[in-house]
């Protein structure tokens, strides 16, 4: 059950875009057509699906204080978490890089739909943004950390899908010209954020 | 991204600039350190070249710690000394680096330096360092630091990198104050923690100032869609006066 509520939650309540603005980059540059924005958005999920366990196992037995103690009690008082940075950004970079050969070779249809957003997805906020949260919410188990990677991704999936399709349908209103393509984006994102803030307080 | 998208054409046309900048200031013998071309690179990105509002990008942590004036602030000048370094040490390595693993490259010097920031700011500004929580580290990411290397540093010498890195940071932090300046002026009517509206009692007799009129904060710019409509607000207020930013559709 509390794996439920984490997973529902990280989808609508803490929504990676809505709620943190976290990969706004990609989600502005990106959603202007519902196609290449579904692609983004499974490959988002993906990566976020896979990194944020791994990096939660490596801040486990690595890098938090006391996490060498498996190595021997001389090392209980290690603390290599300054060096979480550059341990987390190095494991999405080459996690990305992996993915992207694993697709090409045996979904080579998914991999050419993906394009070069793949390879992009490295320094999208949304992916460091998971892990950075994982390792301040602490979680108990690596499958809390696995459903919080998979419930941002959906999350940040629903958000970019929602936005591209109402991208495409302004394409026929009369916006003010100042205000076209990014100032209307923004105003459009906050109110859907309004939206989603309907959704605080709910517990399954 | 806009890492693709953007800046591509943009570079080249930036190159031909400066190029052509190069080819008319030549006549001199020496560069002078603000020659008009360097200048133009440190003032462009405060307003023609903006790298929120024109650029679109390093929105990602923009909007989260705009609520209060003074991280905003703090963030702005971390973004200063990460941008302008990591262009430079960029620079210098510019032709060393092996054109395929750039961005695993820039990434590492980039994440060398946000964890100097980061450690700075644990050590002599601990509160602040705590109400940023995790968007100093995701400095890293932010994609106006990754685009600047791409698009200039690996292209350009260190001193004109190094103008490169401060001005879009400025710009950056620009948007970033003016943003947090109104949220924190009506969503709590101080600034910088000095309330400069007047003190807020219980009742209309214990306030002073404004809320003695009955003056109310707006709760709602502390949330954190307002910060988007403000972003947007702002972009139409620019591309108004600057008309030659406006897009197509």
């Amino acid at each position: 059950m509390d794996l439920v509520n984490l997973f529902v939650k990280s989808i609508f309540i803490e929504n990676m875009i809505f709620a943190y603005f976290l990969g706004m980059c990609s989600y502005l540059a990106v959603s202007k057509t519902v196609k290449t924005a579904v692609g983004l958005g499974a490959a988002v999920i993906f990566v976020l699906l896979i990194t944020v366990p791994v990096n939660y196992l490596l801040d486990n037995y690595l890098l938090q204080a006391g996490a060498l103690s498996w190595l021997g009690p001389e090392f209980a008082d290690v603390d290599l978490s300054f060096l979480s940075f550059i341990m987390f950004i190095a494991v999405i970079a080459s996690m990305v890089q992996l993915v992207e050969m694993i697709v090409e070779k045996f979904a080579p249809a998914l991999y050419g739909s993906l394009g070069i957003f793949l390879p992009l997805i490295a320094v999208n906020c949304a992916i460091l943004g998971g892990s950075l949260f994982m390792q301040q919410k602490d979680f108990s188990g690596i499958e809390g950390a696995a459903v919080y990677g998979l419930g941002s991704g959906i999350g940040w999936f629903l958000a970019i899908l929602a936005i591209a399709a109402i991208r495409e349908k302004i394409a026929y209103s009369n916006v003010p010209a100042p205000l076209k393509g990014l100032g209307i984006t923004f105003i459009i994102t906050g109110l859907m954020a309004i939206g989603f803030m309907s959704f605080m307080g709910i517990k399954l | 991204m806009s890492l693709e998208t953007n800046p591509k054409p943009q570079t080249e046309e930036e190159k031909k600039k400066s190029e052509m900048l190069l080819f008319l200031s030549s006549s001199e013998e020496k560069e002078h350190f603000l020659s008009k071309a360097n200048r133009k690179i440190l003032k462009d990105p405060l307003d023609d070249n903006n790298p929120i509002t024109v650029q679109v990008l390093g929105i990602c942590s923009a909007l989260a710690i705009t609520v209060q004036l003074k991280p905003a602030i703090v963030m702005s000048l971390a973004v200063v000394f990460v941008m302008a370094f990591s262009n430079v040490i960029i620079s210098i390595l510019r032709n060393s680096i092996p054109s395929r693993i750039r961005i695993i490259v820039q990434l590492v010097v980039v994440a060398s330096m946000v964890i100097l920031v980061d450690q700075i700011l644990k050590a002599y500004a601990f509160d602040v360092s705590k109400q940023l929580s995790i968007f100093i580290g995701l400095i890293i990411t932010n994609c106006i630091i990754m685009g600047r290397l791409e698009a200039f540093a690996l292209g350009n010498g260190v001193y004109k990198s190094f103008l490169d890195g401060i001005g879009n940071a400025a710009g950056y932090g620009l948007i970033l104050i003016i943003v947090a300046f109104f949220r924190e002026l009506f969503g709590s009517g101080k600034l910088l923690g000095y309330e400069v509206l007047g003190h807020k009692g219980v009742t209309l007799a214990e306030s002073t100032g404004l809320y003695a009129l009955g003056y109310q904060d707006n709760g709602f710019f502390l949330l954190s869609p307002m910060a988007l409509i403000v972003v947007g607000v702002l972009i139409w207020i620019q591309r108004a006066r600057n008309r030659k930013l406006i897009e197509e559709n």
